[in-house]
């Protein structure tokens, strides 16, 4: 009898092309996906050489990252911004390939119009020229970050040289208490494991609190492994997965589509499947979460107080977190809790999903956010907009004081506009609190869509159990 | 992609942890539809101001780091996004390998096919370079990527791990892209056996 293999073996080893004694594997990627910020310089590339995309057919695009989510009527004002989605779009006509651009009803974040479509899959392998493509090993893919570089070769042969990671179980059982969300389990995760915790491995979420989520719970779960290091992260299909699968637009259809279904349904763990190393997690121990400092590990329970400079292991970690203190103007031992805010921002491929926004417009409705604190609600994709209009979602927010934008990634790369000013505060849904990562000078505070919907209402930062 | 085999130079020591890819190239300048100029936006937030003018006391912007070819970064050198416009940057800007304690996955892979090497060492020989480079400024290191070692001035050494084939292609200064597309057969094989699962081009 073979030996057990856990999801990531599954998928890994039905995907070698061949391996070659003292090589990386060349590994078969099945879908690529494309966004105008990481592939010019590799369409270039493959102009220079004379080559074509290989296959048109596994490769799909959308433009996020640039774009403005003000009135899509108007030209795009920035002249850089508008000549890369130009670029985009001619490339895409040159090379074959589907765009879901500006004015598409499927144009949306890269990483959340996969899903939707039903374009990501269980058993599949998926890159794309974004770090955030672990979010699509939700359902059960093996889903990583790739290059400029990695993305001409996948354009090119629709294969990569890989190494084989590691494996990682996380492990988290128990339930969730009230207003604890998917957020708050991977800031915990990240806070406890650190940005370097994953380095080298593939994590794989099991445990009765990641089957008790929702699909898209999961996908910010596996949305932020990236910053805990880890090359990506997993979570095996189940009756969850299957449910939010069945007539997506890609998804299989008829006497394929049970054929699919047996396959997904082969491809978690086996009992005994050995993991290079192992964590767990209490659930039911979870508090809302929120970061104080300039990585997504220096994160804390909403009421605890920044830690102090003797908390930290050694000199370095000291060093790192003085660093960030004097960066946040931040002093250490007190709580963030109370904390006035600027800007609130709900959004990016960690939470702006429908449940998301939900979950946000639960803690807005009938409230007015504060005045001096600007609120800015961007929907995933035209379908999750499409979706929120439909549940009268939009009047919440703009009757509470916020903004409702188009969609796009919006403030939290800050490449389109959309930025948190220097030296102001920002408690944000989405998933790096980096310097300067929202706007040069930007102070962020990562939180889930409940904390940050109760800190756009106290117009500072709030517990919602406190708020509901 | 250009080889490296050997290299001596001088070091600049940013001895931050976790440096991230917003501060090696803040996303702003990510716009770029090529890859010209991007030493312009190395660290671009630490070493210059608002209105452009430089930051003196940004180590980038003191005459002890021209011509250094070597970065001393804190531990775990390179987290965060994928852009490769980040070894873009180091490069344009002349470096050639970077030292750490570890380097983030896609970081790392980024580098090692623009012909900057990430040179991983011991916690113990982390800190003690630091330390030598803070007492001499002028202390050269020595990069011998065939043997993978790195050795210091007194003659002290220690060897570095990398991957044979990625040492290959940077000794030879051969892109990897070669090597996949010499396994066309194989690849053609792979398709005929594995019909695809999605096809993003159906109506």
């Amino acid at each position: 009898m073979a030996a057990p293999q856990t999801l990531f073996e599954k998928i890994w080893n039905n995907h070698l092309v061949i391996e070659e004694p003292d090589c990386p594997v060349v590994l078969y990627i099945d879908l690529q996906l494309i966004h105008e910020v990481t592939s010019p310089q590799a369409f270039s590339a493959l102009r220079d050489q004379g080559l074509k995309v290989r296959q048109p057919s596994r490769t799909v695009a959308t433009a996020d990252h640039s774009i403005p989510t003000h009135d899509r009527t108007l030209p795009i004002a920035d002249v850089m911004a508008a000549k890369q989605i130009k670029q985009l779009d001619d490339n895409c006509r040159e090379f074959g390939i589907p765009l879901h651009g500006l004015g598409s009803p499927n144009q949306g974040i890269v990483h959340i119009i996969g899903p939707e479509l039903g374009l990501t899959q269980p058993g599949m392998t998926i890159v794309c020229g974004d770090s955030h493509t672990s979010t699509h090993g939700a359902f059960g893919a093996l889903a990583f970050g790739i290059g400029t570089t990695e993305v001409e070769h996948v354009l090119a042969t629709q294969c990569l040289l890989q190494r084989k990671p590691e494996t990682f179980e996380v492990r988290i059982d128990g339930v969730l208490k009230p207003f604890v969300t998917a957020k708050d389990i991977i800031l915990a995760l990240i806070a406890r494991i650190g940005v370097g915790g994953g380095v080298g491995s593939v994590l794989e979420y099991t445990g009765s609190a990641m089957r008790a989520l929702s699909m898209d719970g999961r996908m910010t779960v596996c949305n932020m492994s990236i910053e805990g290091g880890a090359k990506a992260g997993m979570i095996a299909p189940d009756d969850t997965t299957i449910e939010y699968m069945a007539g997506r637009e890609f998804a299989p259809k008829g006497a394929a589509w049970d054929e699919a279904v047996k396959r997904w349904k082969s491809l978690p763990s086996d009992a005994g499947a050995k993991y290079d190393k192992t964590i767990t997690l209490d659930a039911s121990a979870m508090e809302p979460m929120i970061t104080y400092g300039t990585n997504p590990g220096m994160g804390i329970a909403i009421g605890a107080p920044v830690p102090q400079l003797s908390e930290m292991a050694d000199e370095s970690s000291r060093k790192a977190l003085a660093h960030a203190l004097e960066y946040m103007a931040l002093e250490p031992g007190k709580p963030l809790l109370g904390r006035p805010v600027d800007v609130v921002f709900i959004g990016s491929c960690t939470n702006a999903r429908i449940s998301d926004l939900r979950e946000a417009a639960r803690v807005i409705k009938g409230r007015k956010v504060t005045p001096t604190t600007r609120v800015l609600v961007v929907p995933g994709s035209q379908q999750v907009k499409k979706q929120a209009e439909a549940e009268g979602l939009p009047k919440i927010f703009l009757d509470a004081g916020c903004e409702w934008r188009e969609p796009g990634c919006s403030m939290c790369i800050a490449m389109n506009g959309d930025e948190v000013p220097a030296g102001k505060y920002a408690v944000s849904t989405s998933n790096r609190n980096f310097e300067g990562r929202q706007g040069k000078g930007s102070r962020t505070f990562l939180a889930s869509p409940l904390t940050a919907a109760a800190s756009a209402v106290a117009g500072k930062v709030a517990d919602v159990r406190q708020l509901i | 992609m250009e080889s490296f085999t050997k290299l001596t130079s001088r070091v600049v020591p940013i001895p931050n942890e976790s440096i991230d890819t917003d501060i090696i190239i803040p996303a702003r300048y990510l716009k770029a539809t090529d890859k010209v100029g991007m030493d312009r936006f190395l660290f671009r937030d630490w070493r210059f101001n608002e209105d452009g003018t430089p930051i003196p006391s940004f180590i980038l912007n003191q005459p002890r780091a021209e011509g250094c070819k070597i970065l001393l970064a804190g531990k775990n050198f390179g987290t965060g996004s994928s852009r490769e416009h980040a070894p873009w940057a180091l490069t344009a800007f002349g470096f050639r390998a970077v030292i750490s304690t570890s380097f983030a996955d896609i970081f790392r892979s980024n580098a090692l096919k623009n012909s900057l090497l990430p040179v991983v060492v011991p916690a113990d020989v982390h800190e003690e370079l630091f330390k030598l480079v803070e007492a001499d400024q002028k202390l050269e290191l020595t990069i011998d990527l065939a043997s993978q070692i790195l050795t210091l001035p007194g003659g002290k050494s220690v060897s570095f791990p990398i991957d044979n084939f990625s040492k290959q292609c940077m000794l030879a200064g051969v892109d990897q892209l070669g090597y996949i597309q010499k396994q066309d057969t194989h690849i053609r094989a792979f398709e005929a056996s594995h019909p695809a699962m999605v096809v993003t081009t159906a109506k």
